[in-house]
C-alpha cells in the first residue's frame, strides 16, 4: 500500500514537474489562438508551409490551436510549448513576470482599430463617467480603456467600476439592459457595432498606434540553443505574409473561414490591423524609438493593477531588452527581449 | 477469511484514510520543487510556504484601492448567491415534488416536463438568461436554480411516491383532507430527503455559481479565480480552491448535523 502510494506520488510529481528545459532538440511545439493577426499560424499548419520550412532545417514544428487565449499563454509559461502567440502586454505579465525568459521572435502586427471602447448611445469617452464598463479585466481591453480615459484626463476611479465579462459572452452581455459600455476586440467589435444601431465606437486602438503588438514569442533559452527553430518559424511566416500581401484569395478565404467569418469580414478586420507583411517593417517596429516608452507605459499599467509578477516591488521589476541592447526596467532581471535577428534574416532573404 | 469480512482496526483505518491526502501533498511538494529548481519564479506550482504566506495575506490584508479584505468580500458575495439559489431551489422542488407525488393531475402534467428539463444543459442557455435576467445578481441565482431544481424535484417527487399507499389510505379513513395528508403524512417524510437532496446538489450548485461568476461579475470567489488566472497566480487560486473546498465541506457537515438532530428517526438512512 505504502509502496503504491509512493509510486503514484512519484509518477504524479514527474507529470507535474517537467518544465521545458533549454537544450538542443529537433521537435518543437507552438500554440496559437484565434485572432485576426494570428490566423496565419493556423494556415501555416494546414497548408504544409510550416512543414516545408521545418524540413529545410531538419526539425519538426507542431502548431497547436488553443481555444482559450489566456490558457495558451499559461501553458507556454508552464513549459508545455516552446512558443505562443501573444500580445506584448500579456507576454510581460504572464511569462516574463513569471520568470520565463521570453523573446519576441516575430512582430506580426499592431492593433489599429481592432480593439475598441463601445458606448451604448450617443457620446464620447468622457461620457463613461459614473457608468460601469464591461470588459475582460486585466486584458489589452483594460489597457485600452486606461489609455482612453487618460487621453481626456480621467481615471478608472471616475467610472462606476469595471465588470469582468468573458469575451465569449460579450455580445450577449451587450444586449443586457444594464450594460452601458463595453471594451472588446475583433471580431466582437464589428459584430456589436453592426448589429446594434445604438452602439458607438468612442475610442479605439488606432488612436494608440503601435502600443498593442501581436507577437510570436518563444522561450529565449530554447531559441539560443536552437537557432534553426527561429529560422524555420520566420521563414514560414514571411512566405505566407508574401502571399497575403499579394491578396491571394484562396489563402485569405481559408483564414476567414477558420476564424468564423467570410472573406469580406476578414478583410474588414485586416483593415483595422496594421500587418507587417514586410519583414523590414517588423524590424523597424522592433527598433522603433517609442517602443521602450510604450513598454514602460504597459509595465506601469500592469504594476498599477498589481499583476506585474509575484510581489513586484515596482514597475521596473521586469527588464525588457530591445534590439541594440537598450534595456528598460531592471537590467538584472531581463525576461522579455525584442529580437530583430530572425526578422532581419527574412528581410535580407538569408533564410 | 473472505476479503469482504476483513475490517481494519481503528488506527489502520485512520492511516488508510490519510494515505491519499499524504500522497497528493507529497506529489505536489515534489513537483513544485522540481519546477522551482528549474525556474525560481515558477508560478504553476508554488511552494507550500508561498501558499501559506499568500493565504495569510489574503485573509488579513486590506486592498489598497477599496480598503476591504477582498477574500471576505468574495466569500460573502458568493455565499449569498449560493444560499439564495439553493434556498429557492429547495422551496421550488419541495412544492413541485410534493404536488407531483400526491396529485395525479400534477403528475400527468409535470413529470415529463421536469424529466426533460433536468436534461437541458443550463450553461448553454447563458445568453438568454443574460437578456432576460440581466448581468447582475439575479442571473447568477437563476443559473443555480435552473441548474439544480429539476434534479431535486425528480428526486423529491419519487420520495413522495415511495410513501406506502397504505399510509395514505389510512389517513383518508381517519378523515384527512388532501391538504392535511400533504402536511402531516408526506411532508415529515420528505423533509429529511430534501436535506439529503440539497447536500447532493451542493456540488453542482458551486459549479454553476463559479461558472456564472466567471462570465460576468465584479466580486465573488469564482470571479477572483478567473481574474488572477490571467497572470497565472496559482498561489491565489490554490488558496481559493482550498477555501472553497473547506466551505463546501462545512456546509455539508452542518446540513448533516441538522438532519441528524431534526430527524433522528431516519437513522442510517441519511
Amino acid at each position: 500500500m505504502l509502496k503504491t502510494t509512493i509510486l503514484s506520488a512519484t509518477i504524479l510529481a514527474a507529470a507535474l514537474g517537467a518544465p521545458a528545459m533549454a537544450a538542443e532538440k529537433t521537435d518543437f511545439k507552438i500554440a496559437w489562438s484565434i485572432y485576426v493577426g494570428w490566423m496565419p499560424w493556423g494556415y501555416l499548419a494546414d497548408s504544409g508551409i510550416m512543414d516545408k520550412w521545418a524540413e529545410k532545417y531538419g526539425i519538426s514544428v507542431d502548431i497547436v490551436q488553443i481555444n482559450d487565449y489566456v490558457e495558451s499563454i499559461n501553458q507556454y509559461t508552464a513549459g508545455q510549448f516552446d512558443g505562443v502567440s501573444a500580445t506584448n502586454m500579456d507576454t510581460l505579465s504572464i511569462p516574463a513576470g513569471g520568470g520565463v525568459d521570453t523573446t519576441a521572435l516575430i512582430i506580426g502586427d499592431y492593433s489599429n482599430g481592432n480593439d475598441a471602447v463601445i458606448l451604448k448611445g450617443e457620446g464620447t469617452i468622457a461620457d463613461l463617467v459614473g457608468k460601469p464598463v464591461n470588459l475582460v479585466e486585466l486584458s489589452v481591453s483594460h489597457y485600452l480603456l486606461a489609455r482612453g480615459l487618460d487621453s481626456v484626463g480621467l481615471a478608472e476611479s471616475d467610472l462606476d467600476g469595471v465588470v469582468n465579462t468573458s469575451d465569449a459572452d460579450m455580445i450577449a452581455a451587450y444586449a443586457a439592459p444594464e450594460v452601458q459600455a463595453v471594451v472588446t476586440w475583433n471580431p466582437l467589435v464589428s459584430e456589436i457595432l453592426s448589429s446594434n444601431p445604438d452602439a458607438n465606437n468612442v475610442f479605439d486602438s488606432s488612436q494608440i498606434p503601435g502600443e498593442i503588438l501581436d507577437l510570436m514569442v518563444v522561450n529565449t533559452g530554447t531559441l539560443a540553443d536552437n537557432p534553426d527553430f527561429g529560422k524555420a518559424l520566420a521563414g514560414a511566416w514571411y512566405e505566407l505574409m508574401g502571399l497575403m500581401k499579394a491578396g491571394d484569395e484562396d489563402v485569405l478565404t481559408a483564414m476567414a473561414e477558420a476564424s468564423g467569418t467570410d472573406l469580406e469580414g476578414y478583410k474588414a478586420q485586416l483593415a483595422a490591423t496594421e500587418m507587417f507583411y514586410d519583414p523590414a517593417a517588423a524590424v523597424a517596429q522592433a527598433e522603433a524609438e517609442d517602443l521602450p516608452e510604450t513598454m514602460a507605459n504597459v509595465a506601469e499599467f500592469l504594476f498599477d493593477k498589481g499583476i506585474l509578477g509575484v510581489g513586484a516591488p515596482s514597475a521596473d521589476f521586469v527588464g525588457v531588452e530591445y534590439p541594440g541592447g537598450t534595456v528598460t526596467g531592471d537590467s538584472a532581471n531581463v525576461k522579455f527581449r525584442f529580437d530583430a535577428t530572425y526578422m532581419q534574416m527574412a528581410a535580407d532573404g538569408a533564410l | 477469511m473472505r476479503l469482504i469480512n476483513r475490517v481494519p482496526s481503528r488506527p489502520v483505518g485512520l492511516m488508510l484514510g490519510a494515505l491519499p491526502f499524504v500522497a497528493i501533498i507529497l506529489a505536489y511538494v515534489a513537483g513544485s520543487e522540481i519546477r522551482l529548481a528549474a525556474n525560481p519564479a515558477d508560478k504553476l506550482l508554488p511552494a507550500l510556504d508561498t501558499i501559506r504566506e499568500t493565504a495569510a495575506r489574503l485573509f488579513t490584508e486590506t486592498d489598497k484601492r477599496s480598503g476591504d479584505i477582498l477574500l471576505w468580500q468574495d466569500t460573502f458575495a458568493s455565499l449569498r448567491r449560493l444560499f439564495l439559489g439553493v434556498g429557492i431551489s429547495a422551496l421550488l422542488s419541495l412544492s413541485i415534488g410534493m404536488a407531483i407525488g400526491l396529485l395525479p393531475y400534477a403528475r400527468k402534467g409535470l413529470t415529463g416536463f421536469v424529466a426533460v428539463l433536468s436534461m437541458v444543459p443550463p450553461l448553454a442557455l447563458l445568453p438568454i438568461l443574460f437578456i432576460v435576467f440581466g448581468l447582475g445578481e439575479v442571473s447568477k441565482v437563476v443559473l443555480i436554480v435552473i441548474g439544480i431544481t429539476p434534479f431535486m424535484t425528480r428526486d423529491l417527487s419519487q420520495r413522495v411516491l415511495d410513501i406506502p399507499v397504505e399510509q395514505i389510505v389510512k389517513a383518508q379513513t381517519l378523515g384527512a383532507s388532501s391538504f392535511v395528508i400533504a402536511l402531516r403524512v408526506a411532508l415529515p417524510q420528505v423533509l429529511p430527503r430534501l436535506i439529503s437532496a440539497v447536500r447532493l446538489s451542493l456540488g453542482s450548485a458551486w459549479l454553476f455559481l463559479i461558472a456564472a461568476e466567471a462570465v460576468a461579475a465584479d466580486v465573488g470567489l469564482g470571479y477572483r479565480i478567473f481574474l488572477v488566472r490571467r497572470y497565472l497566480a496559482m498561489d491565489i487560486i490554490l488558496t481559493y480552491v482550498i477555501w472553497i473546498t473547506l466551505l463546501a465541506f462545512v456546509i455539508d457537515w452542518v446540513l448533516k448535523r441538522i438532519s441528524e438532530r431534526a430527524f433522528p428517526w431516519m437513522g442510517a438512512g441519511l
